[in-house]
């Protein structure tokens, strides 16, 4: 077992950098960082910069507010150090940092803020960025995602991206894309923003589409305050009581971490996860007040949290583990059942909650950096909403088998819609690259059960081995592919997930990333004399002067 | 299709208990069948043929003979003996205990490998399908029955590995593998050499002798493979490649003796006169001889591979005798020598030994095809003959490697262009030599006869006479 395990566990109880209020139909999170808690030894979270531990606690906050406050409305993000909303994330734990951690690091960051803009698309939770002092790097990053962003103009703060100046690195989340795709900034304005490490003042930014307001010190609350309330009116969410989000009952083994409704085996010599998702083993209630009363113990709910949950211990701890292996346990029945309660119950908060949710634990599947295969063995119920774990895989392999007990898949009306990928389109969808026969022809399956044989001709399986071949087929699939350049695959990999279409999000997690962790290799960076090294230390970073 | 497994294909790998294998040979049995009947030996399907039959391993069971009609041939699947703790020998994963199952990273490799050695078996059989009717003796008709029977069995050696460490995929080549055609220009053979035609008895000895010499190194490098299943498959194949050899050994050198005796008798080493008394001119047999070892030069691939250095190092394929050479298997720091083409001169260079693995296997077959050429010209020499055979440069005729596109004499001086035009007739066999050959080629059935241009062997198959009906024609 890792020593060092890193847990994603928190409760607004053990924050040590947020402080989170109520007030009606505003929430109000508040970044006060604690410079000697970084989640790792080695360095202080100075001038509220952040690191992992301190994104962890914004994911648990943001999650708390989505499920056990169905009266918020909007959520303000403010800082409660003088003059200073947040300074980005912190350069010394970077510097000290392997690259599998930066790496990790950023994508759970852009995770977070991507979700951020989520909820306010698809939960009608609205945020509004409240920049009090100086916002500069993964500050201002984490205000661009907000809807809004006012600033206070006391003459000397000022929003910044100062990566490229200072660090010789980019502002990795999301900072680039989302200055021209979002918020429409000139792209020649963007370029002098983003090269000027003192950065822009209020006047200036609000010229340049920066921020959206600003005001002085004195009116700063009161601006706050109006825009707040705004976009409270834009925000659908209905008040009443929440469920509370009970801590995860997980067993963490040397080779396994063991939930209710999700299992995940290691074996460290072949590098291969073996993951394990189970239907609901007692039947859901179908109305409202009975998913109330479960709360968080609401099959799809638990099982979201669960897979979520284990997806972050995997990607954090188990680096070596390349290849994860979904298989899937239980009736086909139950998990139908359980995504007929979710489209029939779609507009009450807390189902739609639960499927926003269990949108964005697929998405981080799609863009999990491991071989994702799936494995369709008798007993499983790869259906509706599992059953897009099966599409989500880079191969998947169904039994195909003349038994009783042979092994079926199921779509569901959860497979042609409110499951999307980064790109907007269904799994489907990007699967069959947008053409309309295949969807229809998927689509006119909805309700049956089917075989191998007619999961292969409606192109939802990549292989379907029988009962003599299977054994042999997957064993040597798996060996294979844990032969192969983990550097390779991941590119792979990712290129082939996302045929078709690109948005914000594919376009932070496609070339913005790929070109930061391109930047994070680099001597320029990293290197003995790299900008990234040197910040602080009083020398001159020296660059390699070839354009590459 | 119900196969009693152990009557109808012996084998030693225990089909009547693997359902995998027997499914996958019930599929591919029949087409086995019908490629045999439309592509093996030509008018041959219903004479009783003097054959050996391997039905186990041991020494007693690899060579049962008896008549047997071909098509009812029983093809069997035999492995060597297990070595208890047997290792791979060499490359990076030397000492580790040698694979039983295919390692999925080397899935693909294998599979190549196995595909391209597989794939010379039907070949073979294919481009000497004609040949029975110009038979020379029904001694020599017999023996071209067993090569081929045997290449078949090689296939099914091939198509046993595919199909039972290679799944769907395997499966999908062994269909393939009955499915290209030597010479078939849409669909032909995957090595050069195996779509050549084998025209006449000449040159189906000349092949004998020199390309399944080829695979005897193909397979006995595979022999030390890590991949055991392969390393157990090969080496047992070897046992009846030697066949093979000498029947091609045998055959040229009863050709060389014929003509020497008429050389003698006749007092005269004129070619025209000694064509004129039914007898192949010494010159042309060693035109043939240059022919054939440059193409089969050329089945050993590039001098430098970055491939053959892969596979050495991944422990799939080893050097010629590996377990028997002293060095540390690793080939690490070594060097090896090879010849190449520099401003107009052909040079010896070094280069590192692992990436010369393939110019090191052509040099071993080298030697193997000279001690053997050593003897031939034993023959001549007893009977008072001054020739000698001789073999050509290395890089004479070379299609692929270093020397492609040179051109090199049998002495090896590099020539130009018009040289090479000028004289290459001199070297290789002309269409009027081939002309000539293929007119000697009337068929000879009457037990204890042969043709004008070939002496009768020592001693017959298995101590059966010389005269002994070998076929029955019914």
């Amino acid at each position: 077992m890792n020593t060092t395990l890193v847990t994603y566990d928190t409760d607004p109880t053990r924050y040590a950098h947020w402080k989170i209020t109520f007030e009606g139909a505003i929430a109000t999170l508040i970044l006060d960082i604690q410079e000697d808690k970084g989640i790792r030894p080695g360095y202080k979270l100075k001038l509220n910069s952040y690191d992992l531990g301190v994104d962890i606690e914004l994911h648990d906050a943001l999650q708390r507010i989505r499920f056990e406050h169905p009266e918020v409305k909007t959520v303000l993000l403010t800082s409660a150090k003088p003059r200073m909303f947040c300074s980005g994330a912190n350069i010394y734990m970077l510097g000290l940092s392997s690259h599998g951690w930066k790496v990790n690091f950023c994508k759970f960051t852009n995770e977070t803020r991507n979700g951020i803009e989520e909820s306010s698309r698809s939960s009608g939770l609205k945020f509004l960025a409240a920049v009090n002092g100086a916002c500069a790097g993964g500050g201002y990053e984490v205000a661009l995602a907000c809807d809004e962003i006012v600033m206070v103009d006391d003459r000397s703060t000022t929003v910044s991206l100062p990566e490229v100046p200072l660090l010789g690195v980019l502002p990795g989340t999301g900072g680039l894309t989302r200055l021209v795709d979002k918020r429409h900034v000139r792209r020649d304005l963007a370029d002098v923003f983003s090269t000027t490490s003192e950065g822009v003042r209020a006047e200036r930014a609000k010229e340049w589409r920066l921020i959206d307001d600003y005001a002085k010190p004195q009116q700063f609350a009161e601006m706050v305050a109006a825009h707040a309330e705004k976009l409270a009116a834009l925000s659908d969410r209905p008040g009443g009581p929440g469920v509370a989000l009970t801590p995860l009952k997980r067993q963490v083994e040397d080779n396994a971490y063991r939930y209710e409704m999700v299992e995940v085996e290691l074996d460290r010599v072949a590098r291969i996860a073996t993951i394990v998702l189970k239907a609901p083993a007692a039947a859901q209630p179908t109305d409202v007040a009975g998913i109330m009363a479960l709360g968080d113990q609401w099959a799809p709910l638990k099982f979201a949290r669960e897979l979520d949950d284990a997806i972050l211990m995997l990607r954090t701890n188990d680096l070596e583990v390349g290849t994860w292996v979904f298989k899937s346990q239980g009736s086909i029945a139950a998990v139908r059942a359980m995504d007929e309660t979710l489209v029939a119950q779609k507009d009450h908060w807390l189902v739609r909650e639960t499927t926003n949710f269990l949108r964005r634990v697929l998405r981080r599947i799609d863009v999990s950096s491991r071989s994702i295969f799936t494995l369709v063995e008798p007993e499983s119920c790869f259906a509706g909403t599992l059953l897009e774990v099966v599409l989500a895989a880079d191969r998947s392999f169904m039994l195909d088998s003349a038994e009783d007990a042979a092994p079926r898949l199921a779509l569901t009306a959860m497979n042609f819609g409110p499951l999307t990928m980064n790109n907007d389109l269904t799994r489907l969808q990007t699967r069959f690259c947008e053409e309309a026969a295949p969807l229809e022809a998927a689509r006119a399956a909805i309700g049956g059960e089917l075989d191998a044989a007619r999961a292969a001709e409606l192109g939802l399986v990549t292989f379907t081995p029988d009962e003599l071949d299977w054994d042999d087929e997957i064993r040597i699939a798996l060996e294979e592919r844990a032969s192969l350049s983990p550097d390779a695959l991941t590119g792979m990999e990712a290129n082939l997930r996302f045929a078709g279409r690109e948005t914000m999000d594919t376009r932070v997690f496609g070339r913005l990333t790929a070109w930061q962790n391109w930047i994070f290799q680099r001597p320029n960076a990293v290197g003995e004399r790299g900008a990234l090294k040197v910040y602080g230390s009083g020398n001159k970073s020296q660059f390699n002067w070839e354009r590459v | 299709m119900a196969i009693d497994y152990s009557e109808k294909i012996p084998n030693n790998v225990d089909l009547a208990s693997n359902k995998t294998l027997q499914r996958a040979l019930e599929q591919w049995q029949p087409g086995f069948q019908q490629w045999w009947a439309e592509m093996g030996p030509e008018q041959s399907q219903t004479s009783d043929v003097y054959l050996r039959t391997a039905i186990s391993v041991e020494a007693k069971g690899w060579a049962q003979f008896d008549y047997v009609k071909m098509p009812d041939y029983r093809w069997g699947i035999f492995l060597a003996p297990a070595e208890e703790g047997r290792k791979v020998n060499f490359g990076a994963h030397k000492g580790e205990a040698a694979w039983q199952e295919v390692p999925g990273e080397y899935r693909s490799t294998l599979r190549r490998i196995i595909v391209t050695q597989g794939d010379t078996e039907p070949a073979s059989v294919e481009q000497q399908r004609h040949l029975g009717h110009t038979c020379p003796s029904l001694y020599d008709l017999r023996n071209l029955f067993q090569v081929n029977v045997e290449e078949g069995r090689h296939l099914w050696a091939m198509v046993y590995l595919l199909h039972a460490h290679f799944g769907r995929d395997g499966r999908e080549e062994g269909e393939a593998l009955l499915e290209r055609r030597s010479g078939d220009a849409d669909n032909p053979r995957i090595l050069t050499a195996f779509n050549e035609k084998t025209p006449d008895w000449l040159s189906f000895f000349m092949f004998t002798f020199i390309t399944d010499r080829d695979g005897k190194f193909q397979l006995a490098a595979l022999a030390e493979s890590g991949f055991d299943p392969l390393s157990r498959t090969c080496r047992f194949m070897l046992t009846e490649e030697a066949h093979h050899l000498f029947v091609g050994e045998s055959g040229v050198a009863r050709i060389i003796q014929r003509t020497c005796e008429v050389m003698v008798q006749h007092k005269t080493d004129d070619p025209v006169k000694l064509r004129s008394l039914g007898v192949i001119d010494l010159p042309t047999i060693q035109k043939y001889l240059n022919f054939h070892f440059s193409v089969t030069s050329d089945l050993y691939g590039a001098e430098i591979s970055s491939n053959a250095a892969s596979f050495y190092t991944n422990g799939l394929k080893g050097r010629y005798e590996e377990t028997k050479i002293t060095d540390d298997h690793s080939l690490e720091g070594s060097e090896y020598a090879y010849m190449d083409v520099v401003n107009d001169q052909v040079v010896s260079r070094h280069a590192q030994a692992v990436t010369l693995l393939n110019e090191r296997l052509r040099d071993d077959w080298v030697s193997d095809v000279q001690a053997a050429i050593d003897r031939w010209n034993k023959v001549p020499a007893k009977l008072g003959v001054p020739f000698q055979f001789t073999l050509p440069h290395k890089g004479f005729n070379r299609k692929i490697g270093l020397f492609a596109g040179h051109h090199i004499s049998p002495e090896g001086k590099l020539m130009s262009e018009v040289e090479w035009t000028h004289q290459h007739k001199n070297w290789m066999p002309t269409e009027a030599d081939r002309l000539f050959v293929h007119s000697l080629m009337g068929r000879v059935v009457a037990p204890g006869k042969f043709a004008s241009y070939i002496a009768p062997p020592a001693r017959g198959i298995n101590n059966q006479p010389v005269e002994f009906e070998y076929v029955r024609f019914n």
